[in-house]
């Protein structure tokens, strides 16, 4: 079958799609070269709102100051972790509930909405929820729990600040992860199935080589929408935790919030933000070339 | 009603040229089929006609005047396309009118008009249905009324019945062959299925590879093929082959002997043809006869009954098997050796170039 | 299987699929439920499953924060965002998915790319723009910003839903007289219409949820709801009555809607995913 048109009037046909395709491309382009110029412009630039009499052509300073200050390495090493933390919960859970809530048993279609909710619930909420009314240390309903059990509660957010964000953004997008690969397991052949339940297949090696490898796209798209977003969680750390104690859960996010609105110090922020683009970009260049590779086919 | 022209018609898709050069006229009211092997650029052809896809290089005419730059919906064609590309969120009705209403025409004409169609082509209880909500063969029904209220010069087809079971195909065969009757309007038909092509069309063209390889009859593409692509295509079973020799050259015709040194004269123009020569002889199935008499030896290593004939598969001692087409109720066994002999009158003879030689005679009905 | 042995499998994955279903829900079932309890209630050790429902904290809420101006900026902010993304990603999958050339996938990608550039790393000089172009703190600026942020994702997902279409039916359009602008209203749209609406909602639901530019780019006139309940997190926090009714408020309409929507949204949220 035929994929493409073919614009009847010759060059007219295709100078018109070009037309079509111009306004999204430049308001996308403007949209992230002016405010990436500008931010390159700030970070070679002495600027702190509060301090004016800190100005002028800094040089690298900011790149220098940032690139040596442990807390940088700390912001760094928590975003890498956070996003491949959430990642693995995500679609692992995903790929199982996604198999689970594909099989037939009563109320299925109800337990289905109860399970991806989590989705269209609010960062700002889903942290507030968890931190004060679940995982508070005296009245949250988990500490209620480990006390009926006899065991002492824990502070979660205090001594295990970095995975506790990572497990309430991994309810945040667990949902996502079920919504997209539940309507892939749904799609696949039923013929394929029993096919392989005639080759004597049993659950385990139909799942390892009929479910799994049919998945491997609607995986490939939830890494790359997750990734997008977890690669610039700030809501749930605001929230709960502030980045602290100390700099524990401080993920890049955070930390240029931190330098750019509680110090004022736009040069250094900025700084961070290019390192954080740049970061970004790679991610995407290795990211982009998995999903290019996954949706030729 | 209208003529066209074809006049050295080219695409080039990507520097690659996949159609070679089509110059070809076809009368008013004629049903012309274009046939030839999957990939071989009929449906280029078609669509380059119905001005979905640019003419690289090259003239079309519609009645004389120059169409190549005109909007598809602006050469007075209708298509059917072999998916039926129905709209799937209209009803019947609707995917009818949606071209008469563009086009501007008043409401209560365009429903006499769908109405009429509709009850021809016994669609009247489903105007109100969505494509979805139809078979198989009631949707290609609605892609052919669709194209038919239109009242178009020109009908074009693209495969419409590759989607059907065997059966639905046989009957909308003979629909649209009775439509095309009624209607007058000159169609052109592309299909990759030789019996469609020869069952319906006035004028078939065989393409391959871009090339127009023989333009005619269906009866004359069957009784004198141009070259060896077009008599291997046309006819089913297909036409048999064997290497032979000129062993000798008169006006009646060359003498072959084939390698089993079984001798048959060929009466076609000798030309060029010299002694010692190797050729490749073409026999149809139904022009070979068992017959104890015959001249070559072979043994039957399978047989087909299809009922009203049989076909038999003969091996020759050089290997090679003919298929050879019988009546019915031949008693033929598998294993069984027998005798043939190849009806020289009905013999054709390709040249090394896989050209072939002329015949002395026309057949009656080959025009 | 045995029958029997079937049926037991089935009451085990049935007991499986709600405890999981009802663990993954408890936390917004909870919140709910705090919201309807007095102060005293919502403290007590260990927590009340059961009491005396009231409307207490929502009066609270009420009387502190004017909640409906708050949903209003979110909803009249989400429409403009998504109404606007669709008018530009429309033209422009149509352009990628039946015209393409040897860059159409470049330019996706390096759209999607622009997604990846994380909003923190260019706040400063947004706000700084924001507030030289009188658009800080306005429903119009956190929409642009949503409309910017949405657009690449937006321009994926209907790329992957009009390469779906069978372009010979817009030939048919094509051969029935339709205009480019026909093509794309009459035929292409409708067609394309269970994915244009899974892609608006989901873009919705993504702006009613974005947090970081509506905390930084708005304080009072146009902050949508995300900044009502951030009013409501860090000096109060230990009123979890009051607390979790503003939460509920917070959630509640994008909730319900994506309840309702859930087909609707999950039928085309694939992004070609599904083949
Ligand atoms: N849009 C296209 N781009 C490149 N090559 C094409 C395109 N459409 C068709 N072709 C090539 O042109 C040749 C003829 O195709 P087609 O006309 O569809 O053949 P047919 O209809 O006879 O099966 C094929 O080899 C096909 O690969
Ligand atoms: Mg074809």
């Amino acid at each position: 079958m035929e994929t493409t048109l073919s614009p009847p009037k010759g060059k007219k046909g295709r100078t018109g799609a070009a037309l079509f395709l111009s306004p999204a491309v430049l308001i996308l382009l403007v949209w992230s070269l002016i405010p990436l110029a500008l931010t390159l412009w700030y970070s070679f630039q002495n600027y702190n709102l509060v301090d004016p009499t800190l100005s002028g052509f800094a040089g690298l300073d900011n790149y220098r100051y940032l690139l040596t200050d442990p807390d940088f390495v700390w912001a760094l090493l928590n975003t890498v972790l956070l996003v491949l933390g959430v990642l693995v919960i995500s679609v692992g859970g995903g790929v199982l509930l996604a198999v689970l809530y594909d099989q037939d048993f009563l109320g299925r279609g109800i337990a289905r909405i109860l399970v991806i909710s989590p989705f269209f619930v609010m960062p700002t909420v889903s942290a507030l929820v968890w931190k004060n009314l679940m995982l508070h240390p005296i009245y949250g309903v988990y500490s209620a729990m480990m006390r009926a059990v006899g065991l002492t509660p824990i502070d979660w957010l205090q001594h295990y600040p970095m995975q506790t964000v990572m497990m309430i953004v991994a309810w945040e997008w667990l949902p996502f992860a079920v919504l997209i690969l539940l309507t892939a397991v749904q799609s696949l052949d039923h013929e394929q199935k029993e096919a392989a339940r005639m080759d004597g297949a049993g659950p385990v090696a139909r799942f390892r080589y009929i479910i799994l490898p049919h998945l491997s796209r609607a995986i490939t798209v939830v890494i790359m929408i997750e990734t997008i977003y977890l690669l610039t969680i700030f809501a749930e750390i605001w929230v709960t935790t502030s980045g602290g104690p100390g700099v524990a859960s401080t993920n890049l996010a955070f930390l240029i919030y931190a330098r750019a609105l509680l110090q004022f110090d736009v040069g250094g922020a900025s700084a961070g933000g290019v390192i954080a683009i740049v970061i970004a970009n790679v991610i995407a260049a290795f990211l982009v070339r998995a999903v290019a590779r996954n949706l030729e086919a | 009603m209208a003529k066209l022209a074809l006049r050295d018609i080219r695409k080039t898709y990507h520097a690659e040229e996949i159609i070679k050069g089509v110059s070809l006229d076809i009368e008013d009211g004629e049903f012309v089929v274009f046939v030839g092997p999957s990939g071989c650029g009929k449906s280029t052809l078609l669509r380059m006609i119905a001005g979905l896809e640019e003419i690289s290089a090259g003239d079309l005419l519609i009645d004389g005047a120059r169409m190549n730059d005109v909007e598809p919906a602006k050469r007075g064609l209708a298509m059917v396309f072999q998916s039926y590309a129905l709209y799937p969120h209209m009803n019947v009705y609707q995917n009818m009118e949606f071209g008469l209403k563009l086009a501007g025409m008043p409401e209560a004409e365009r429903r006499r008009k769908i109405t009429e169609v509709a009850t021809t082509l016994q669609l009247d209880a489903y105007l109100k249905h969505k494509p979805g909500q139809l078979s198989g063969g009631q949707r290609q029904r609605v892609a052919i009324g669709r194209a038919i209220v239109r009242n178009p010069k020109v009908f074009l087809f693209d495969e419409p019945l590759s989607n059907l079971d065997a059966a639905l195909r046989g009957q909308m065969r003979v629909e649209l062959a009775t439509l095309h009757r009624r209607l007058g309007a000159t169609t052109i038909y592309v299909t990759h299925d030789q019996i469609e092509a020869m069952t319906m069309a006035d004028k078939i063209v065989v393409l391959q590879k871009g090339v127009v390889e023989q333009v005619g009859s269906p009866l004359e593409l069957y009784h004198h093929p141009r070259n060896l692509f077009v008599a291997r295509f046309i006819g089913s079973p297909p036409m048999n082959f064997l290497s032979v020799r000129i062993v000798g050259s008169g006006p009646d015709g060359l003498t072959v002997e084939t390698s089993q040194g079984a001798r048959i004269d060929v009466p076609v123009l000798a030309e060029s043809a010299v002694a010692g020569s190797d050729l490749t002889l073409g026999v149809r199935p139904e022009h070979i006869v068992i017959d104890a008499q015959g001249t070559v030896p072979g043994t039957i290593r399978l047989v087909e009954r299809l009922g009203a004939l049989t076909l038999l598969h003969v091996a020759l001692e050089d290997g090679s098997v003919l298929i050879v087409q019988t009546d019915g109720d031949h008693g033929g066994q598998v294993d069984a050796p027998v005798r043939l002999t190849l009806l020289s009158e009905n013999c054709h003879l390709f040249d090394a170039k896989g050209m072939a030689l002329t015949k002395l005679m026309r057949h009656r009905l080959a025009g | 299987m045995t029958g029997s042995k079937r049926k037991f499998a089935r009451i085990a994955i049935g007991t499986i699929g709600w405890v999981v279903a009802l663990w993954i829900f408890f936390p917004i079932l909870w919140m709910v439920l705090t919201g309807f309890k007095s102060e005293m209630d919502a403290i007590s050790t260990p927590p009340h499953l059961f009491f005396t429902p009231t409307l207490e904290s929502y009066h609270e809420v009420f009387a502190q924060a004017d909640y409906w101006h708050f949903t209003f900026n979110t909803v009249l902010m989400s429409v403009f965002a998504t109404g606007g993304a669709l008018a530009l990603a429309v033209p422009a999958a149509y352009a990628m998915a039946f015209y393409p050339t040897r860059r159409t996938r470049t330019t996706l990608l390096w759209m999607l790319s622009t997604r990846m550039l994380p909003p923190v790393g260019v706040l400063v000089p947004v706000y700084l723009i924001a507030r030289s172009t009188h658009l800080l703190d306005t429903t119009l600026g956190l929409g642009i910003i949503n409309l910017l942020t949405n657009l690449p994702i937006i321009v994926w997902m209907l790329y992957t839903f009009f390469k779906e279409v069978p372009v010979p039916i817009l030939e048919a359009g094509r051969m029935d007289g339709a205009s480019r602008w026909q093509e794309i209203t009459v035929v292409l749209l409708p067609l394309a219409l269970p994915g244009i609406a899974s892609t608006a909602l989901l873009s919705l639901i993504l702006c009613w949820n974005e947090a970081f530019w509506a905390l930084n780019l708005t304080s009072s006139r146009a902050a949508p709801l995300a900044a009502f309940i951030a009013s409501f997190s860090s000096p109060e926090g230990l009123f979890f009555g009051k607390l979790s009714a503003a939460s509920t408020l917070a959630v509640a309409p994008i909730l319900l809607f994506g309840w309702f929507s859930q087909k609707q949204l999950v039928r085309g949220l694939t992004f070609g995913a599904v083949k």
